[in-house]
């Protein structure tokens, strides 16, 4: 059942209004003005997205709004409009980009209080916001896809925001090209879904329409949702194509928390779930993501234990939880992979809005090193960041135990064991990473440099405000998906299954041969407070320990923290050889071979054929008047020989 | 009375002579008299037709070439002679300013 509601339109205006008043009007108006509209226009979309919601909880299960706003292409029987829909997923998602997105513009008000370029900035965040919008509320795969790009290219604004650093520019390209390289791939799957369908006279790309004519995809499912997942791969950044994200950590840290840690970063999870229907259809696709997902779970994690960069273990932290998201949608349960979405939504950009109130404190400070002890002089953003770091840590009742739990269940009843354990050993190491830095950061004896120390203060309320409301979301955000049984019971994935339907049997199933959930659940839980466990004994009983643990352990110690290599490897085998490539076979060989070589044979053709013929032009009458008879004589001649036949 | 024949070979032969001059004769006086004597080798050919055919219009054509020739002859003289004050010469040869 589907429900025209033109107000859909509002959730994308609101952001877009923003966008050009930021542009023109922006630097005119001032910065309180800044500060006020563009919040207050993402705070509409909000509640535009709530009013949405609430009409939708009172349809039945499985209905949708929708509002077509005008044809984009006309092409035959192709037709695509600019439409939206607005069902259980859309609502979610919208509702995080907009609410988590809101509070983390009203903390940009702060952060951004000492920079020239705010206006700039805000317009950024408004069209990163319009862009993101577009991609969740997209009715069909193409404006999907613009959407895609919108994000990308505001992700790349965003990280080189500070462009006159050319680290941070570098970077910013960095992020753009490697999402070129998922590009590729996605608009490439889009086109086999396209032809796939066409083949059957089926001309369609919005997404009810290709779900109701599945069969047709079958003999394409495979290499369509590789195709799309590589797309995923780059967005939200997994592996192989995960490498940008830790760079883009040099943008302003709002844009970290709202773009690479609650929104963007997790279209790659929302594009599998919207496209569940391509993707049950097809074994190989689905072990492929949740493989990625689980090896890129423990992958990041256990490089986020040694890094010494606050905003970087943060960073790798995003790429291992959206690891588990992936690994969710990858075994069938995708309500369950959103699920954890929604709760890393709250607690991962809180936990990069403390990281950036310390760094605001600190005047810019990252090094962990160079911290401890700033319990006392920050309380709030301590206990908030405390409170994140248990819900990543997946501590009950806190939000990310129930998604992780969820997600790790689903694993472990889908039969994928190793899976499972690879997902399971991670809620350790996640534990200790992210309980390193609290530790690091607050805890202990202060190692802020004696210039700064007179400085740190806490940040201010407009600041402080969003953390605590983003901290209570991190403690309450999981009860919506509490175990079946308890209280209301998993009310998140009944909402959801409507429209990305869990194809395994439930996460209270047990498998033949194989422990009972509980005590998987438990496991996992076991691990998390040895990992807790763990980090206080290194880093707050024994601070010597990590030390000399990395001197005994030199050869993993410098493997973590030199991220295995992967850059310089990516250096080795892909950027230097395509820049060998460019250099000498297609700029050495092609262009300047032969591409100039046509180019200047041409030329030199005409200029030496001129040369050449000039000579005829003697300036002597005589030989005119010779050439000028042997034409004559021509001519004489053609004419007796059509006389004589 | 006369054969044509004998009317047109002569005046093949001066109008040869004619080109021939214009040709290979260096000073441009004389090649400028070559082209009136191939104007007048063909005024020849078109007077011998018209009495062959018994028409005037051969003979009112010549009397047009007569005119444009006398004319001709007034302007070429003319240039040759400001070309002369200006160079000195009328040989062809050393008269190529317009060469590449």
């Amino acid at each position: 059942m589907t429900r025209e509601f033109p107000a859909l339109g509002l959730i994308l205006l609101f952001p877009l209004i923003g966008v050009v008043f930021n542009i023109f009007c922006g630097r005119r108006a001032g910065r309180v003005a800044v500060n006020i509209v563009a919040p207050a226009l993402i705070f509409l979309a909000f509640g535009v997205s709530l009013i949405a919601f609430a009409v939708l909880l009172t349809m039945p299960r499985g209905a949708a709004l929708a509002l077509t706003l005008w044809p984009w292409i006309e092409a035959g029987s192709f037709h695509v409009d600019i439409a939206l829909r607005f069902d259980a997923l859309t609502a979610v998602m919208a509702l995080v980009v907009t609410g988590v997105g809101a509070f983390i513009h009203l903390y940009s008000d702060g952060y951004m209080a000492g920079d020239q370029d705010y206006a700039r900035f805000f317009a950024y965040m408004n069209l990163f916001a319009f862009s993101m919008l577009t991609l969740v509320l997209a009715d069909n795969l193409l404006l999907m896809f613009v959407g895609w790009e919108g994000v990308g290219l505001c992700s790349y604004l965003l990280i080189a925001f500070w462009y006159d650093n050319p680290e941070f520019a570098y970077n910013g390209r960095k992020a753009f090209i490697v999402n070129r390289v998922g590009d590729a791939g996605f608009i490439l799957g889009i086109l086999t879904v396209v032809w796939a369908l066409a083949t059957h006279g089926v001309w369609t790309v919005t997404f009810s329409g290709m779900a109701e004519h599945r069969a047709m995809l079958r003999p394409v499912a495979t290499l369509a949702g590789l195709l799309l997942f590589l797309g995923a791969t780059g967005k939200s950044a997994q592996i192989p194509l995960y490498v940008w994200l830790p760079d883009a950590m040099v943008g302003p840290t709002p844009v970290s928390a709202l773009i690479h840690a609650a929104t963007m970063v997790t279209a790659g999870v929302y594009m599998v779930a919207r496209l569940n229907f391509l993707y049950v259809l097809s074994p190989q696709a689905m072990t492929v993501v949740a493989t990625v997902g689980a090896v890129t779970s423990f992958f990041a994690a256990t490089i986020a234990i040694v890094q010494p960069d606050i905003k970087r273990v943060l960073a790798y932290s995003t790429i291992s939880q959206i690891g588990y998201m992936m690994l969710g949608v990858g075994v069938g349960a995708f309500a369950a992979g959103i699920f954890h979405l929604m709760t890393h939504a709250f607690f991962k950009s809180l936990l990069f809005l403390c990281a950036g109130s310390v760094m605001h404190a600190l005047e810019g400070e990252q090094e962990m090193n160079r911290m401890g002890g700033l319990r006392h002089r920050m309380p709030i953003t301590w206990l908030t960041m405390l409170i994140a770091a248990l819900a990543i840590s997946g501590i009950p009742p806190f939000a990310g135990f129930f998604s992780k739990d969820l997600v790790l269940a689903y694993t472990y009843s889908s039969g994928q064991v190793w899976l499972w354990v690879l997902g399971t050993i991670t809620v350790g190491f996640t534990a200790l990473y992210m309980f390193r830095l609290i530790f690091l950061t607050f805890h202990g004896a202060s190692r802020v440099e004696p210039a700064k120390a007179h400085y740190v203060h806490e940040s201010p309320p407009v600041m402080a405000l969003p953390l605590v409301v983003l901290a209570v979301f991190s403690i309450i955000g999981g009860w919506v998906g509490l175990p079946e049984g308890r209280l209301w019971g998993n009310a998140f994935e009944h909402f959801l299954t409507p429209i990305t339907p869990t194809i395994i049997p439930g996460p209270g199933a047990a498998i033949a041969g194989g422990i009972p959930p509980s005590v998987a659940s438990a496991i996992a839980l076991a691990l998390a407070l040895i990992g807790i466990a763990l980090a206080w004994v290194f880093y707050l009983q024994n601070p010597g320990l990590p030390l000399r643990m990395a001197e005994s352990l030199r050869g993993l110690y410098r493997l973590l923290l030199h991220k295995y290599y992967i850059d310089e490897l990516y250096n080795l085998f892909v950027s230097r050889p395509l820049f060998w490539l460019s250099q000498f076979v297609l700029f050495g060989g092609i262009d300047a071979g032969v591409i100039d070589g046509i180019v200047d044979a041409t030329g030199l053709g005409v200029e030496g054929s001129g040369e050449g013929l000039r000579r005829l032009e003697t300036g002597n009458v005589q030989h005119y008047a010779f050439v000028y008879l042997l034409g004559v004589l021509a001519i004489a001649a053609y004419y007796v020989y059509l006389v004589m036949g | 009375m006369t054969p044509i024949s004998y009317f047109m070979v002569l005046s093949a032969i001066l109008f040869t002579i004619g080109v021939l001059g214009v040709l290979i004769r260096r000073n441009i006086i004389v090649m400028l008299m070559s082209i009136e004597l191939m104007l007048n080798a063909v005024n020849l050919a078109f007077i011998a037709q018209a009495r062959r055919i018994g028409s005037m219009d051969g003979q009112v054509i010549v009397f047009f070439v007569i005119t444009v020739a006398a004319a001709e002859a007034a302007v070429g003289l003319g240039i040759i002679i400001s070309l002369f004050r200006n160079r000195a010469t009328v040989n062809a040869d050393e008269l190529t300013l317009m060469r590449w």
